[in-house]
């Protein structure tokens, strides 16, 4: 019973991570059509961020709750300087071109922003966990839950909600179904499909950023953490349906739920076990579970 | 490549491995490594002709390093020849396992599928204890039909059995892009539902150049395994994979020598850099690799193209 | 003359929507026919039944007594039936040559995954047979041009060539004027219909123009609604009142083709 419910947590709150990390990623490429590798790089630089703006408040001892929120707008910022820089210095050289080679120049720039952290906070580590530990823990019966960590899934549930809101009744949402229904026809109605596609990516960039600003209090804040962080929101989104935000949250609990148990129960299989669902998932339904292929007309 | 392109490249092996000798250790191991990796970039010239990336090629490297490693710690077996038969048949057996999944998608699907594959295999080798867990093991000292060389002896032969492993895969690319199934890549790239309704199976086009592609990788990561003497998990990782395509795309798809050549040159470049700088190394690639597809699409190998047309239209 | 193609009561429905319905016709070996009808009157709905880019939902279809109902186009590529495309099918990073000769190794090679392994491209009999197909429909002064550079009524050339190269005994054309200039047309139509005589070839071509259908077909095809309303020669079916009010609209006698085309 204990085992089941840590499970169910635990795969809750790895749940909400993966989904604030995928939920950017799906974004761009619904819209885009870009599978872009950079995510990883947004996600290691507001790791980044956010151990520096720890750093910050613990030194001047300010109250943990401004700290935190110090935290998230350090994260947001730097993926929207890193969000615009990319689309409107790189990217937009390239619009038109085969995804694949979009794929390839964000995974240039993936290379070359690992280095630009090394550069920028050197190759050390560091620790953020203060915000963790201020939130404290709470016992409900014989689990032991971090309040931390029941904040990470209440940014997901609302990031969830908010992207629901705001692609369903907001000006902008509207907007960019039509974009993501049709670019054709929606640039031939006057859409400005450049200006989508900025907002798009800078969104995108700082939800990446915010992901790994509300991790890096979890995590060692270490050089490659970007890199791992891809590969698996990829495999989440790949299992919800490229472009789809409810895809990503099924993908996020799915795969969240599936570790979890895998670490309570075999603890072999962990790393395995993510990617043996995608592939499962991919052999039943090749497009995910929220997309469905488009047969060309001839 | 043309009859006499053929013959340069044959002219450029012997030369290749008449010179071993005269060279430097450092040398040789590092051309022998270069030459080892340049089998799988094959495989994925053999893939990205028909617009396809596998971001996740370092699975059948990878697969062919461990079968090499493996086979020589349980059975005591070390003659190299066989080992890496061994690595490239194995490789190309889950190729053809795989192939059934991965050759039903295209683009980013096929790269981002082959990369979720070989991350599949890094998890697995990381949580295996029997398998060497994050350390990987060594790879036991090759023979080659009872000869047991040391040291120098065995750079040396390791060196032209890669050379020889190599001249034989080129050989016989070459043959299979000049066949139905080889040519069949631009004509995917371009138009599917023509193939298809010219009576050809695009799948199974597809499955068989995942298997081409997936034997080279395996040969390989075996010659690297035995070169290398030592196997770890992060052979199959995706910045592994990253790698094989960087030079892919740096080469061009245009024939097989490039992948030769780029492989060396990547190899050499890589060597020099760590030394001066590297810090910055990561910086280095991408921003080549950048340069690379915003400037020259189709790979350095199209300046040669672009050169020598160039000398036909003065002449 | 037997019959070479059989089709009988064939039916498609995508959902509530009925896209062909009540199909039954029987085509002997080396008729010509036209198809006509309106945009969305089952036409190409037809041709992708019996090239098996769409499976019926109903009904049967036989080619030389041999039922291929529901088999993928390849497959039936393979038993001798071809087509070509509204928009030209083709491969345009390759030049003509290399389109036509690819068409040809693939229709010459042998059957199964070795077969395409073993098979080379440029074996002689392809490359004959390429060039005989370059001669067949007179596009050699386009040979080593790059197929993204042709002009439009080569492109048509080119992508019936590849359907032809193969020798299919039965030839489905999907307006194969579609896209080119009057002025054009009956010229494109001569190369077609003569080289498609030349080897025999048993064809029904989807055409809108009613004086190419009055002059090259011998039976005509009226589709209306996902069915045929009328069939018989270009005489009968163009007179057909029917066929009047509901797809040509104008009264056209098929002995008014225009003079210097014939």
């Amino acid at each position: 019973m204990l085992t089941a419910s840590a499970i169910l947590t635990d795969g809750l709150v790895y749940a909400a991570y993966l989904f604030i990390v995928a939920i950017g990623l799906t974004l761009i490429f619904g819209v885009m059509k870009i599978l872009n590798v950079a995510h990883g790089s947004f996600y290691a630089f507001g790791a980044y961020g956010a151990a520096t703006a720890v750093g910050i408040y613990t030194n001047a001892d300010w109250p943990a709750a401004i700290g935190f929120l110090l935290m998230l707008a350090m994260g947001m910022a730097i993926g929207l300087v890193l969000g615009i820089i990319l689309e409107r210095g790189i990217l937009r050289l390239v619009y038109g071109k085969d995804e694949v080679i979009i794929v390839l120049v964000t995974y240039a720039t993936f290379l070359i922003l690992e280095d630009v952290i090394v550069l920028i906070w050197g190759p050390q580590s560091y620790a953020a966990y203060q915000p963790m530990v201020s939130a404290g823990n709470i016992e409900i019966g014989e689990l032991v839950l971090s309040n931390y960590d029941i904040v990470l899934v209440a940014i997901a549930a609302l990031l969830a909600g908010l992207a629901y809101w705001a692609l369903k009744f907001t000006r902008y949402g509207r907007l960019l179904t039509t974009v993501i229904f049709d670019r054709e026809t929606a640039a031939a109605f006057g859409v400005n499909v450049t200006l989508v596609y900025t907002v798009t990516f800078v969104i995108g960039a700082m939800l990446g950023a915010l992901g790994g600003a509300v991790m890096a209090p979890k995590i060692a804040v270490t050089l490659g953490i970007g890199v791992e962080v891809i590969v698996l929101a990829f495999a989440v989104v790949a299992i919800g349906g490229m472009g789809s935000i409810e895809g990503a949250l099924v993908g996020a609990l799915i795969v969240g739920i599936c570790r979890a148990a895998a670490v309570h129960l075999v603890p072999q299989i962990e790393l395995f076990v993510i990617y043996g669902v995608m592939a499962l998932v991919l052999v039943v339904r090749p497009y995910g579970l929220f997309v469905r292929a488009q047969p060309r007309k001839i | 490549m043309g009859g006499r392109g053929q013959l340069a490249g044959g002219l450029m092996f012997l030369f290749a491995a008449a010179a071993a000798p005269l060279l430097p250790d450092w040398v040789v191991s590092l051309v022998t490594i270069a030459f080892a990796n340049a089998l799988v970039v094959l495989g994925l010239v053999v893939l990205w002709r028909a617009g396809l990336v596998s971001f996740g090629q370092a699975l059948y490297y990878c697969i062919g390093a461990y079968a090499v490693s493996l086979t020589a710690r349980w059975t005591g077996f070390t003659d190299a020849f066989a080992l890496v038969l061994i690595g490239g048949v194995a490789a190309g057996l889950m190729a053809v396992l795989i192939g059934f999944l991965l050759a039903r998608y295209r683009e980013i699907f096929f790269a981002m599928l082959s990369l979720a594959l070989s991350m599949i295999l890094y998890g697995v080798l990381v949580k295996s204890e029997s398998l060497g867990s994050t350390d990987g093991f060594s790879v036991a000292t090759p023979t080659f039909l009872g000869y047991a060389p040391h040291r120098d002896a065995l750079g040396l032969a390791l060196y032209w059995l890669t050379l020889g492993v190599d001249a034989i895969g080129a050989v016989l690319v070459g043959v299979y892009f000049r066949s139905v199934a080889g040519a069949l890549a631009a004509p995917i790239r371009d138009n599917e539902i023509r193939v298809e309704f010219l009576g050809v199976s695009v799948t199974s086009i597809i499955h068989i150049k995942v298997v081409v592609a997936g034997i080279l990788g395996g040969l390989g990561g075996a010659l690297a395994a035995l070169a290398i003497g030592h196997v770890d998990p992060n052979m199959a990782y995706w910045t592994t994979s990253g790698g094989f395509v960087f030079v892919t795309i740096l080469a061009g798809a245009g024939s097989v020598a490039a992948a030769f050549v780029g492989s060396l040159v990547f190899e050499a470049v890589r060597s020099f850099a760590f030394d001066v700088m590297p810090q910055l190394w990561q910086m280095t690639l991408g921003s080549v690799l950048l340069l690379t597809i915003l400037f020259l699409p189709d790979g350095l190998g199209s300046l040669v193209a672009r050169l020598k047309r160039r000398r036909e239209a003065k002449s | 003359m037997s019959a070479i193609l059989v089709v009988r009561d064939l039916e498609k429905t995508f959902g509530s929507l009925v896209a062909a319905r009540d199909i039954t016709i029987s085509v002997p070996a080396e008729q010509t026919v036209g198809v006509i009808g309106a945009n969305g009157a089952g036409k190409t709905t037809f041709i992708n039944m019996i090239t098996g880019h769409l499976k019926p939902s109903k009904g049967s279809i036989w080619f030389e007594d041999r039922e291929i109902t529901g088999k993928p186009s390849r497959e039936i590529t393979r038993l001798g039936i071809s087509r070509s495309f509204q928009v030209a099918q083709i491969f345009p990073s390759l030049t003509v040559f290399e389109n036509i000769c690819m068409a040809a190794a693939i229709a010459r090679r042998a059957g199964g995954v070795w077969g395409n392994i073993a098979s080379p491209v440029h074996s002689g009999a392809a490359t004959a047979e390429a060039e005989a197909t370059i001669e067949l429909f007179q596009i050699g002064r386009y040979r080593d041009t790059a197929a993204n550079t042709l002009p439009q009524g080569v492109r048509k050339l080119l992508d019936i060539g590849m359907a032809v190269v193969g020798w299919p005994r039965l030839l489905l054309l999907d307006e194969p004027t579609s896209g080119i200039s009057i002025e054009e047309k009956f010229d494109l139509m001569n190369v077609v219909m003569s080289a498609l005589k030349a080897r025999k070839i048993t064809v029904l071509f989807v055409e809108h123009d009613m004086e190419i259908v009055a002059r090259f077909a011998e039976r005509v095809l009226a589709f209306y609604d996902g069915t045929i309303i009328a069939d018989g020669t270009p005489t009968e079916t163009l007179d057909d009142p029917r066929v009047q009010e509901l797809i040509s609209g104008v009264r056209l006698k098929p002995t008014a083709a225009r003079p210097g085309h014939a």
